[in-house]
């Protein structure tokens, strides 16, 4: 049983070290004496910085013994996917090619966490170059679901939505693509965002697909995911496609917490066949509890959606492809090969070899085949006209409605090692988050009960027009806040994995 | 000619080759814009400096970076697509080129693809022709696309013969030139030029880079890189109208070498084709020190670089009234200048075209502007400053002596301190760095003798020691005169004022 501190939420550790009732440095110290406690069974991090983040915990606690104002999460402990740069832990992406590499600069991210006076554990486990939905794709071996650890934790983001469901953190940043932020956060119990496309920094986040990647928040409520959003967020000139407009006021609406008046739609495409029957009963309560809260549901068709899948795996790893060509062993990273007998050429070609691993090879050979030369047309063009028609459908959707909602994933954690040697299976755990990421909009998972058939965790997905983050808060806390008084105690106290 | 692989190449005569086959050729320029930051990040573009010191996450590609477009480079580009007449895009997106090099910090480069920034335009120059009328003929290059991108590192391939990757001991990547902003310049094909078209070619890279420089976008150095060309050639069986295979030279670093890399394609494509074969669709690689052009990668095995629309950037959309505003700024282009000083100057055709090809243009301008008339200023240059650069194998414009220098030798001749002769002595002495030309003229004591008493005893001694030639002048010879003032000038060591001295020589004579 984690200790008080460890249970507590963001918003409350950040208001209690500011009211003096505890220090960061105890708050932290709590927190990395619990991850080595659970995480040789969890596996949630890669990399955990005891001395930075007890030294950003005690400059937090000097700021407050010298009367200074500090910020809404200060003090506060946070996990990091190891997909943004840090100058003082080292940034993997889950791969071997870039096992022990140091940057020499921060994410943009990373600096206004640190800005902030949010305290970094470490670094957390993921699908190698985030290309996964299991956190099996890691060179430095799986995540484990802290419900059940036989089970994933879900992928790319599975090493920070792990973190938060174990309570080795009570904030986390993932980054999501194709849901790799929802759909672990699904599995494991605990709320994930993905903000708006170009609502937060993508500048020192390793690239996977540049068109798609969005870093957003993991928590175990929708409060403390917001005032992380909000601290993370907001326009970064180092990021070209970043949106230049305020961030939307996403705190206020997770304190707002209320539907009445509010138009959802479902989306008949997303769930339905293929999904779990525990999944489709509790998103159907959830759908009803909505109805109950004061909104208007009907039923909103987005035919294009049912395309969304195969053309994502066009548009990802045609970018993955090129994004991933700069890994040559010449300038960092893993170097193979290079014993003075073989050309540059050879060097580059085993370093790739051996750096990469199957999932990342498999897409860079995807992506490569559908950028060439007599075929970009049928592929990745065709993909982008898809993708305009998804656009196209969201936007008369929202004409119509003021979010939509979905189940988060098909299914609930399934068992590890079920699903590695089929790909095809893997990739239709992202079915219901992939048409947010190819249209750029918000999203946001927040946990509606346990499958009755395996007693895990399902995710309710409510999907909101792009900027209008706020929505998607407004809803989630809504829906949080009905369940748990229904049910009585938080989700996760139900939690088992870990005793 | 002895290639690389040790093959000679088949030549035929270039006249002969006319007589039976039209060459056809076209120009990719690549210029680096002379911006103080890089295309997308915040370093440095500047030449030199230590190895690997003007580099950032950015530039070296580091994992996590991010491109931001400098828009200064933007302005740059549409300075030049403006200025060669181009249509400017509204909208239009960078692509990535994807290949692998080592001096390619991302294994691809952020270019241009389908949707360049400046398209379908001109640049027309005159190319020397003493056939034609004016001794230069009008051509109109066309202009197909100006594009933007983003320059390479440099490698360093250390042992090995060639100085090339291959059979290299070891290679050093300098990253201070990655990332610098590159604009390339692709000309359509330029047909119907017959034997002039190694002389098009030259003359549109020269006219290329004095566009560059009035546009005041780069420093256009070929020397340094940054300015460099590759060079298509190809011929037509004449009269055909069918295109030969064209072949894409690179490697060509002056001026010169543009001239001698098509002549000789020519020469060499017109054997292959005697020869019943086909021209290979081929890169060649230019030896300045042969004039050779060899073998390089042939297209049949060229990469796919897998283009697609660069998805870490913002398309870029200059809308009408920043364009407007930099047409609006545009300086006075070199073709329009040219027009204007020639009709200021009241030159000729032939008259100017002798200025602007011994490459003299701006430095008589400059001396026009310094207060010499046009007339002395051609003068002073063509004849004996153009000898003197020659003399010593530098530019015209690297000799060490200022168009204000030149203007001032110019007055004292105009106000009679100096004749020619004692001019072109002050010039020798500012070129051997002896001072300005007051100073050289004081120092050597070069002015002209205009004492009156000295000419007058100078004059009276050379009619005493020419009596027959004096009477011959009493009697009305005239002309006779010049002996005498030969006389006084050679006594004067040449100091004298001759047409003083000539006036002198009549009145004492009985002919003033």
């Amino acid at each position: 049983m984690a200790d008080e501190l460890t249970r507590m939420s963001a918003a409350g550790i950040a208001a209690a070290i500011a009211g003096g009732e505890v220090s960061a440095l105890e708050v932290t110290d709590a927190h990395l004496a619990w991850i080595g406690e659970v995480d040789d069974a969890v596996h949630a991090f890669l990399h955990v910085a005891a001395d930075g983040a007890r030294r950003a915990a005690r400059a937090v606690d000097e700021r407050r013994a010298d009367g200074e104002p500090l910020g809404p999460l200060a003090g506060v402990p946070l996990a990091l996917k190891d997909l943004f740069t840090t100058t003082d832990m080292p940034t993997t992406c889950g791969s071997a090619i870039l096992n022990g590499w140091r940057p020499p600069y921060d994410a943009t991210i990373t600096r206004r966490l640190r800005e902030a006076g949010v305290v970094i554990l470490g670094k957390t486990n993921m699908d190698e170059f985030a290309m996964g939905s299991s956190t099996e794709n890691s060179a430095f071996g799986p995540t484990h679901n802290p419900w059940d650890l036989t089970r994933v934790p879900g992928g790319s983001s599975g090493g920070s939505s792990a973190a938060v469901a174990a309570f080795e953190a009570p904030l986390a940043i993932g980054t999501d693509t194709g849901g790799s932020i929802r759909q672990p956060a699904a599995v494991c119990g605990v709320v994930g965002v993905k903000p708006t496309y170009g609502g937060s920094s993508r500048y020192g986040v390793v690239a996977f697909a540049s068109s798609l990647d969005t870093p957003g928040p993991l928590a175990r409520t929708v409060l403390d995911a917001a005032l992380l959003h909000e601290t993370m967020s907001g326009h970064d000139p180092c990021d070209s496609t970043s949106v230049d407009a305020p961030v939307p006021p996403v705190v206020a609406a997770a304190r707002q917490a209320d539907v009445s008046g509010l138009t959802i739609g479902v989306v008949p495409e997303l769930g339905g066949e293929g999904c779990q029957p525990g999944v489709l009963a509790r998103f159907g309560e959830a759908v009803e509890l909505l109805e109950s809260l004061g909104a208007k549901v009907i039923e909103v068709s987005c035919p294009h959606f049912s395309y969304a899948l195969p053309a994502y795996y066009l548009i990802a790893p045609s970018e993955c492809s090129s994004n991933l060509a700069r890994f040559d062993g010449m300038r960092y990273g893993l170097r193979a090969g290079d014993d003075g007998t073989r050309s540059a050429e050879e060097v580059m070609a085993l370093t790739r070899e051996q750096g990469f691993g199957a999932e990342v090879k498999r897409r860079i050979m995807l992506g490569t085949y559908a950028l060439s030369s007599g075929y970009y047309d049928a592929y990745y063009g065709k993909a982008q006209q898809v993708r305009t028609l998804i656009i196209r459908d969201f936007e008369a959707a929202f004409d119509r409605v003021d979010v939509l909602v979905s189940p988060s994933t098909p299914t609930t954690a399934f068992p590890l090692g079920e699903r590695v040697d089929d790909p095809l299976a893997m990739y239709v755990a992202d079915l219901c988050t992939i048409p947010s990421d190819l249209a750029g909009n918000a999203a946001l998972s927040v946990p509606c009960g346990l499958a009755a058939e395996d007693g895990l965790p399902v995710g309710l997905q409510i999907m909101a027009p792009v900027l209008a983050d706020d929505r998607v808060y407004r809803v989630g806390a809504a829906v949080e806040a009905a369940l748990e008084s229904r049910r009585g105690h938080p989700l996760l106290d139900d939690a088992k994995g870990l005793g | 000619m002895v290639g690389r692989e040790g093959r000679v190449d088949a030549l035929i005569p270039f006249d002969e080759v006319l007589t039976r086959y039209e060459p056809v050729i076209g120009l990719e320029t690549h210029v680096e814009l002379g911006t103080v930051t890089k295309m997308f990040c915040g370093c440095p573009a500047r030449f030199g400096g230590e190895p690997n010191s003007l580099v950032c996450p950015v530039c070296l590609g580091l994992p996590g970076s991010l491109p931001v477009t400098n828009r200064a480079a933007i302005e740059y580009t549409i300075r030049i697509g403006l200025a060669l007449n181009c249509t400017i895009a509204d909208w239009c997106r960078f692509a990535r080129k994807n290949y692998f090099y080592p001096d390619m910090p991302k294994n691809f480069q952020i270019s241009q693809y389908d949707e360049p920034l400046c398209t379908n335009g001109y640049l027309d120059i005159s190319v020397e022709d003493p056939g034609a009328e004016g001794g230069a003929r009008q051509v109109r290059v066309g202009i197909e696309r100006v594009h933007l991108e983003e320059d390479t590192g440099k490698s360093l391939h250390v042992g090995g013969a060639t100085g090339r990757i291959h059979g290299a001991d070891y290679s050093l990547v300098d990253y201070n030139r990655a990332g610098i902003p590159l604009v390339e310049i692709v000309t359509k094909p330029v047909e119907g030029t017959g034997p002039l078209a190694p002389a098009v070619a030259h003359t549109y890279v020269s006219e290329l880079r004095d566009l560059m420089r009035a546009l005041e976008v780069s420093d256009v150095r070929m020397e340094e890189g940054s300015l460099r060309c590759d060079v298509n050639t190809s011929l037509s069986p004449r009269g055909s109208g069918v295109w030969g295979t064209r072949t894409e030279t690179k490697n060509v670093n002056s001026l010169r070498s543009v001239e001698r890399a098509v002549r000789y394609e020519i020469e060499r494509q017109a054997a292959v084709l005697d020869e019943g074969r086909p021209v290979a669709l081929e890169t060649r690689h230019f030896h300045e020190d042969t004039g050779v052009t060899t073998v390089g990668r042939s297209k049949e095995e060229a990469q796919d670089y897998r283009y697609f629309p660069e998805p870490d950037l913002v398309p870029v959309a200059p809308s009408r009234e920043w364009v407007e505003q930099i047409r609006a700024a545009l300086p006075e282009l070199p073709l329009a200048r040219r027009a204007r000083l020639k009709t200021e100057w009241g030159l000729s055709d032939r008259e100017f075209a002798a200025i602007h090809n011994a490459g003299a243009v701006d430095l008589v301008a400059r001396t026009v502007e310094a207060g010499a008339p046009p007339a002395d200023a051609r003068k002073w240059w063509l004849n004996e400053l153009v000898r003197r650069a020659n003399e010593s194998g530098t530019d015209l414009a690297e000799l060490p002596i200022t168009p204000a220098d030149v203007a001032r030798v110019a007055a004292l001749v105009a106000s009679g301190e100096l004749n020619d002769k004692l001019a072109r002595q002050v010039i020798e002495g500012v070129l051997a760095g002896e001072g300005t030309p007051d100073e050289v003229v004081a120092a050597r004591g070069l002015a002209i003798v205009s004492d009156e008493g000295a000419l007058t005893a100078a004059v009276d001694e050379a009619i005493a020691a020419n009596p027959e030639v004096a009477q011959k002048v009493r009697d009305g010879k005239v002309a006779a005169a010049g002996a005498l003032v030969g006389a006084v000038m050679k006594a004067t060591r040449g100091q004298a004022d001759a047409a003083r001295a000539r006036e002198l020589i009549l009145a004492r004579l009985g002919r003033g």
